[in-house]
């Protein structure tokens, strides 16, 4: 098995799928000749041509709307928004069309789209490059939305959504493009949408994030071990559908919760995650769950990016916070 | 690419307001094709009265008429093969019942049925579309699949002068024509978007030249002259089918009625305005002039068509609602493939309270 960083695997995944199904086309802004910003798409236009791979003029709702048109005329779209704080300009064709087209159509129409953008912080990036609008989304039923957080999970994940009939809202933490390889099987392989990974066991605390935080937790749970607390560790990978089993299993181990995320509090996926465990599990706590997460604030400039994120500092104050419980 | 884009102020007309035109022109329509073309705009007319009138009652929901409107949708959708798409948006009722959609469909959509917004799977027409202008990109995408697949189908999208000042209208526009798709982009200036006029919405003098912008064909054509407007669509479709690429149609027309149901238009249009449009620049008025004129129609086949055209809406009308079904428990089925467990949770909430007869 090759090692290989997430940028590569999801370029992988792209042209895998794209040999596969000839109905798999990608679109988007600077996908063709220059391959991606980050090159995701790197290579494809040589190996597919330009019927198959397109450098659409600049334009997000435009590029979301018109691949929900060739969606429902037997395309299967791959589009690009080049950083997810354009999704804005968007958020119309993807809120509300794409992810509507089944139940408006009352299950005439599908449209088995993916939107794949990179998100997430300590980049230094400019203004509106790095935010996490995931719960945006979470809001819109009728879109899965996808955050991988490793190349083996981009891979298959990615591959599970290019074939999924549904529309796929597919977040990329750009920090995490080249941050490590690992090993990834050369052939195709599905992550099914919404089966979390147990990235850690442990008896003492279940610590809850995705995408771009992952390593970070992981990392910390590891050197929480030697220090005698030990921590469950889950990634979601996907926040719709979301994987409640397994983490009601989990709290109903531990009995402590945290929840780690980059995008802002208010409103975040954590608070939902925190309102179905008070649901299901309450009287499983032994102590109140606890939130890591940006602050309330927009996305903030880069001189102060590593003290707004969740970072060491804060996710280990967390856990000791619970711990004296 | 200049030349294809020569400004035309000039409106398209065959027919005037009379009735009249150049009779070469004019002998170039068929007896069959004219009576059908007014046959269908007749009934569309008592098919819109008559839903006025339900909503009135209570019977249907909220509601937006398109009378005024028949000859620009109706000779528009003639111009089309059954397999094209079109992309309506709510007020293209007419233009759905002549592409295809059952009269008993259209009642289950103004009744709010939950089967009402499934279009037939035989039939090309998108869902339709509320936000303003967003099917534009819609059809432009699908155009767009069209060609790559090398079909033939052309895609056919609806819309109002107020739609023309979205954003979603210009990133249409541009894709289709940077993309060359069959695509026509059908603006129907009924002079208002709810109340605001057309030149408070653009400074544009028409719409039409819009399309000078994007690098394709514009056209303003009579939209309330069925003949001007089925020629122009039938050039614009046989272009867009020869891989000419897109073209913007303007009708310029007007609608007779409120906006919808729920508003008052005497507080934003003047009565002689409307008078106008009534009396002298009717659709249906002109064309059955022409009909007259060729001795095709008389007083008689037009009150027994009407009658027949009632009996029809009636018919219709019962058969959509006498075996109304549809639950709450059924629209769980239309938001993924495969629901969540989270989302299959609720819906079997809901079926226990339908088991309990808290809801329908
Ligand atoms: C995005 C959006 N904004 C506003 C509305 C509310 N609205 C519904 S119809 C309408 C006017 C549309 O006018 P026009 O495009 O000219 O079409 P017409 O109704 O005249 O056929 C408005 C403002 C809407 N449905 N969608």
């Amino acid at each position: 098995m090759a090692e290989i960083t997430m940028i590569q695997a999801i370029n992988e995944a792209m042209r895998q799928e794209m040999e596969r199904d000839e109905r798999v086309i990608v679109l988007g802004e600077d996908v063709g000749t220059n391959g991606g910003v980050f090159r995701a798409t790197d290579g494809l236009l040589e190996q597919f041509g330009d019927q198959r791979v397109f450098d659409t003029p600049l334009a997000e709702s435009g590029i979301i709307g018109t691949s929900i048109g060739l969606a429902v005329n037997g395309f299967r779209p791959i589009a690009e928004i080049q950083f997810l704080g354009f999704v804005y300009q968007a958020m119309d064709q993807l809120a509300a069309q794409a992810a509507r087209i089944r139940f408006r159509s009352a299950g005439r129409f599908t449209c088995p789209i993916v939107v794949r953008s990179p998100y997430g912080g300590g980049v230094r990036t400019p203004e509106l490059h790095s935010d996490a609008l995931e719960a945006l989304f979470t809001h819109s039923p009728g879109l899965k939305v996808v955050m991988p957080s490793n190349a083996y999970d981009a891979k298959g994940l990615l591959i599970a959504a290019i074939r999924d009939e549904d529309p796929v809202l597919f977040l990329e933490p750009m920090k995490l493009y080249r941050a490590f390889r690992m090993e990834v099987p050369e052939e195709p392989y599905e992550i099914p949408l919404g089966k979390a990974r147990i990235v850690k066991e442990g008896e003492d605390v279940t610590i809850i994030s995705w995408g771009a935080t992952v390593p970070l937790v992981a990392k910390l749970a590891a050197e929480m071990k030697a220090q005698g607390v030990d921590a469950e560790v889950i990634d979601l990978r996907c926040l719709q559908p979301l994987d409640i089993d397994t983490i009601m299993q989990s709290v109903e181990k531990t009995g402590r919760v945290m929840i780690v995320h980059e995008a802002v509090k208010t409103n975040g996926f954590g608070a939902e995650i925190a309102a179905l465990i008070s649901e299901r599990a309450l009287f499983s706590l032994s102590a109140p769950i606890v939130r890591v997460t940006g602050y309330d604030t927009p996305y903030p400039v880069p001189s102060v990016e590593d003290d707004w994120l969740p970072n060491a500092a804060r996710i280990v104050e967390g856990v000791q916070t619970l711990m004296r419980y | 690419m200049f030349d294809q884009n020569e400004l035309q102020f000039e409106m398209v007309q065959l027919l005037d307001e009379n009735g009249n035109g150049d009779e070469q022109e004019l002998a170039s329509f068929s007896d069959e094709f004219l009576v059908t073309l007014y046959r269908w705009m007749r009934k569309a007319r008592v098919i819109d009265e008559r839903l006025l009138k339900m909503q009135r009652q209570g019977r249907i929901g909220t509601y937006a008429p398109f009378s005024g409107q028949e000859a620009a949708q109706i000779g528009s959708v003639m111009a089309l093969r059954k397999d094209d798409w079109i992309f309506p948006s709510y007020r293209e009722i007419a233009a759905c019942l002549v592409h295809g959609l059952p009269l008993a469909q259209i009642f289950q959509y103004v009744r709010g049925r939950v089967i009402g917004k499934r279009m037939p799977d035989d039939l090309n027409i998108f869902p339709i579309q509320i936000i303003i202008g967003a099917q534009t990109l819609h059809a432009t995408g699908c155009a767009w699949a069209t060609k790559l697949k090398g079909e033939t189908q052309v895609s056919v999208c609806y819309f109002g002068d107020g739609a023309t000042s979205e954003g979603d209208f210009h990133e249409a526009l541009n894709f289709a024509a940077v993309y060359r798709v069959p695509v026509i982009f059908f603006c129907q200036n009924n002079h208002y978007a709810i109340s605001v006029p057309v030149h408070k919405q653009t400074a544009s003098r028409t719409i039409a030249q819009k399309a000078l912008a994007y690098g394709m064909k514009g056209v303003l054509v009579d939209g309330n002259d069925a003949l001007a407007v089925y020629k122009t669509m039938k050039q614009a479709v046989e272009a867009a089918r020869n891989g000419e690429g897109p073209m913007l149609i303007e009708a310029l027309t007007y609608r007779l009625g409120p906006h919808t149901t729920a508003d008052d238009p005497t507080k934003y249009r003047n009565a002689e305005e409307v008078e106008q449009w009534k009396r002298k620049k009717d659709p249906l008025h002109r064309l059955r002039v022409l009909l007259e004129k060729r001795g095709l129609w008389t007083e008689a086949q037009e009150e027994a068509w009407v009658a027949q055209v009632n009996e029809e809406v009636t018919a219709a009308y019962e058969e959509a609602t006498a075996n109304e079904t549809g639950s709450l428990v059924d629209i769980f089925d239309y938001v993924y493939g495969k629901p969540s467990k989270l989302l299959q949770e609720q819906q079997q909430e809901v079926a226990r309270r339908k088991q309990r007869k808290e809801v329908k």
